[in-house]
């Protein structure tokens, strides 16, 4: 099973060389890994997805606990939680094909960021089923490169999806 | 000696600033240290200058591996924080296997080490290495300090992080102009380590749970590992134990947190441990396990480990709970605390059917050898040390057969008795760990016993020892062999003895030219008369005993096997 997993760590050099050497000397796979600022600028916030049954999980929790500069470790398992990830990409789009490719892309709610003269460059976001689905109908135009940010997520403070 | 320049030297700084390097050695007094290990090297020439008249007794060893061993086992003996200096690059690179065995066995170590220039940083500079890279998964934490006001609190952290929690190695890198600069005030100096949480006190429900299952059970054992030495609890473990009236067994590093001459007392288990206590462990309905963390060596194959037991685990490590096994009833905190707190819950239960089996495992399968060879059994050489040191030395062990054999037959009543690498196995700790443990504890009489490989790697700091009028005695139980993995070349690899025996020097003579005693002993009957010379040396004293060169450590779970599929009980049996 896939968990979103949230480590808030202090801003110091190491701590990522730190957590990603710690998943590589014990074999948890991370399907993905984003850091970033946060509010308080001593603090990032990592979000690790990982794939793994519970116990290996709740290790993956532990041994991140237990890195001294990891201040607080959230699995997001279980709750309700807003995750997106933000991907850019680079379609082939002639010009008699850019009329059908930006109508796909509106019905994504993606964007057009950049238009060259024989590809244009979308931006979607969203949850990851949205990326890939979007990845998937962008595959028959021809894909010239992609790039994604991995996912990112909050717990939401209410229950239903807005 | 101490030249007038570096006195003048010294007057000329005063002023209310600080360089760098006076800001270590401040911290180091203010944290407590008189004692610490380290070698030289061109960027800690800062430091090493603030150290020539600092009021610490500063021990030099003849590499740095043997210096962060010595201040490891110095740790280990005296329950304080060891302290090893190492300069950049390759000082820094020979710390590594100290640094690993401390960290696999939880010893609190602080290592200071030089690094370049801070422009040169990344520049592949003379003597630079990636440090804090290198040795970030061996230490419990590291950090680099590239500015002067953030020394005195990193060291501070430093020390803490080593001595508090589940202890372990700490590794802080100093480039040089750190320790040449001057820093207008201390620098700040509280601690800031917001990721940094203790638990001590342990869940209250969980202890009472823990009681009741005590309480209910017809075939407890407790089983109990180094964290208990660590945490100063053997008092609050016997007390327990025996107000629960519970059968006791410990793992290598656990030896000593409980009374072997107890009836109680199931010795070590594991790999080499006693085959009552394998069988106690196979067979109980209810395994507490203190400071211990289910190592392979310990449980053996581990789907069958236990099979009939609810598994209590006491530790401070969160991480360590449910990792190799299902724990059933985790208790997270300070051992001392939660003993304590045991002790006052459990009811003492009589558990007549249980005792009576234990010991007829144990009168069945004690751990015996041939009494009547000639040539030395190794086991006969350990139980004279124990006998004629009235089971109170500190013993240090190398790795291999010697450790076992070490473990099996000197029977240990007290903590911090048994000095050994546990986690690492690291071969060449024997030596360096006695001049550790000596420095610690001046008054006890320090035993190596070691292998002759193992010896062979560290041998060098026999010169430390001589150097510092150390009575320690080194005991080799000198088979020729690497025994251990010729023992298992016997057993899996049809006698196939590859790589595993080299030629040794004349131990005797070695020691001797490294101004040390050197004794020789090569029949059994000789044994005891050599052990009691050695006793009364005051220099260090290497005692070269020619043993049985095939012997083999028994009994012995093959690796990936149950505990209770223990092969030499025939053996053991067969000299009842
Ligand atoms: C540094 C290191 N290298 C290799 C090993 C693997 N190893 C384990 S025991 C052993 C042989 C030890 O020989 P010796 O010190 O003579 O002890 P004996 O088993 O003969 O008592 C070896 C090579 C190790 N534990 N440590
Ligand atoms: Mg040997």
């Amino acid at each position: 099973m896939k968990h979103i997993i949230s480590a808030l760590v202090e801003n110091k050099p190491g701590v990522l060389a730190h957590v990603a050497g710690m998943f590589a000397a014990r074999g948890f796979n991370i399907d993905s890994l984003v850091v970033g600022r946060t509010e308080d600028p001593k603090l990032s916030r990592m979000t690790l997805v990982v794939v793994g049954d519970d116990r290996v999980v709740e290790q993956v929790r532990k041994q991140l606990a237990r890195i001294v500069p990891v201040v607080k470790v959230q699995d997001f398992a279980g709750q309700p939680v807003v995750a997106r990830d933000l991907m850019l990409v680079t379609i082939s789009a002639p010009p008699e094909k850019r009329p059908e490719i930006t109508a796909m892309i509106d019905m994504f709610r993606a964007k057009v960021v950049d238009i060259g003269p024989k590809s244009l460059m979308a931006e979607v976001s969203g949850p990851e089923s949205k990326i890939e689905a979007f990845v998937n109908v962008c595959k028959p135009y021809g894909i010239k490169s992609l790039a994604r940010t991995g996912t990112i997520a909050m717990p939401r403070q209410t229950k239903t999806e807005v | 000696m101490k030249s007038k320049s570096s006195t003048s030297a010294r007057s000329a700084k005063k002023s209310t600033t600080k360089t760098g390097a006076q800001i270590i050695v401040d911290t180091l007094i203010e944290q407590g240290v008189d004692t610490m290990f380290g070698y030289t090297g061109g960027v800690v020439l800062p430091l090493f200058d603030r150290l020539y008249d600092a009021p610490i007794n500063f021990v030099v060893p003849r590499h740095e591996q043997g210096g962060c061993h010595m201040a490891d086992a110095y740790a280990r003996a005296s329950g304080k924080v060891g302290v090893v200096v190492a300069t950049s690059g390759p000082g820094a690179c020979n710390l590594v296997t100290g640094l690993a065995t401390a960290m696999m066995d939880s010893v609190p170590l602080v290592a200071l080490t030089g690094q370049v220039r801070t422009e040169l940083i990344g520049n592949d500079a003379f003597q630079e290495a990636d440090t804090t890279g290198i040795t970030r998964p061996i230490t419990k934490y590291n950090s680099i300090v590239k500015d002067v006001k953030d020394l005195a609190r990193t060291l501070r952290e430093a020390f803490y992080i080593a001595s508090t929690g589940r202890p372990g190695p700490v590794l802080i890198d100093i480039p040089v102009d750190v320790a040449v600069n001057k820093c207008g005030s201390a620098g700040s100096v509280a601690m800031d380590l917001p990721g940094y949480k203790l638990r001590a006190k342990g869940h209250a429900k969980q202890i009472s749970t823990a009681a009741q299952a005590i309480n209910k059970s017809k075939r407890p054992v407790l089983y109990v590992g180094g964290g208990v030495i660590i945490a100063n609890a053997c008092e609050e473990l016997r007390a327990m134990a025996e107000e629960a009236h519970l059968p006791v067994t410990t793992t290598l590093l656990g030896l000593g947190s409980y009374d072997q001459n107890k009836p109680e007392s199931l010795d070590m288990l594991g790999m080499h441990g006693t085959a009552y206590a394998n069988y106690a462990v196979q067979e109980c309905d209810l395994l507490i396990a203190v400071g211990a963390r289910f190592d392979d060596r310990v449980t053996g194959k581990l789907a069958t480990f236990a099979p009939g037991a609810k598994i209590v685990h006491i530790d401070i490590d969160p991480s360590s709970i449910s990792k190799n096994v299902h724990v059933d009833i985790p208790v997270v905190g300070d051992a001392k605390v939660i003993l304590r707190e045991l002790a006052g819950q459990v009811q003492y239960q009589e558990r007549k059917v249980w005792f009576k089996k234990i010991a007829e495992w144990k009168k069945k399968f004690a751990l015996r050898y041939d009494q009547d060879s000639a040539t030395i059994k190794p086991q006969y050489v350990v139980e004279q040390i124990c006998r004629l040191t009235k089971g109170e030395a500190i013993i240090t062990t190398g790795v291999g057969q010697n450790q076992m054999w070490a473990a099996q037959f000197y029977k240990f009543t007290k903590p911090r008795q048994l000095i050994s690498s546990g986690g690492l196995g690291t071969m060449g700790y024997g030596l360096p760990a006695a001049i550790g443990a000596q420095i610690a504890r001046p008054d006890a009489t320090v035993v190596d016993i070691d292998g002759d490989h193992s010896f062979n790697m560290t041998m060098t700091e026999l010169a430390t020892a001589v150097e510092h009028s150390l009575p320690i005695k080194v005991c080799i139980l000198n088979n020729g062999y690497m025994g251990m993995v010729r023992q298992w070349q016997e057993l899996f690899y049809g006698k196939r003895y590859s790589k595993s025996y080299l030629s040794n020097p004349d131990y005797a003579t070695v020691a001797r030219a490294l101004g040390a005693v050197g004794i020789t002993v090569d029949k059994t009957k000789d044994v005891p008369a050599a052990v009691k010379a050695m006793l009364k040396e005051k220099k260090p004293c290497v005692v070269d005993f020619r043993i049985e060169r095939e012997e083999n450590v028994w009994p012995m779970v093959a690796a990936g096997k149950s505990l209770s599929e223990m092969d030499g009980l025939d053996i053991l049996e067969s000299m009842a």
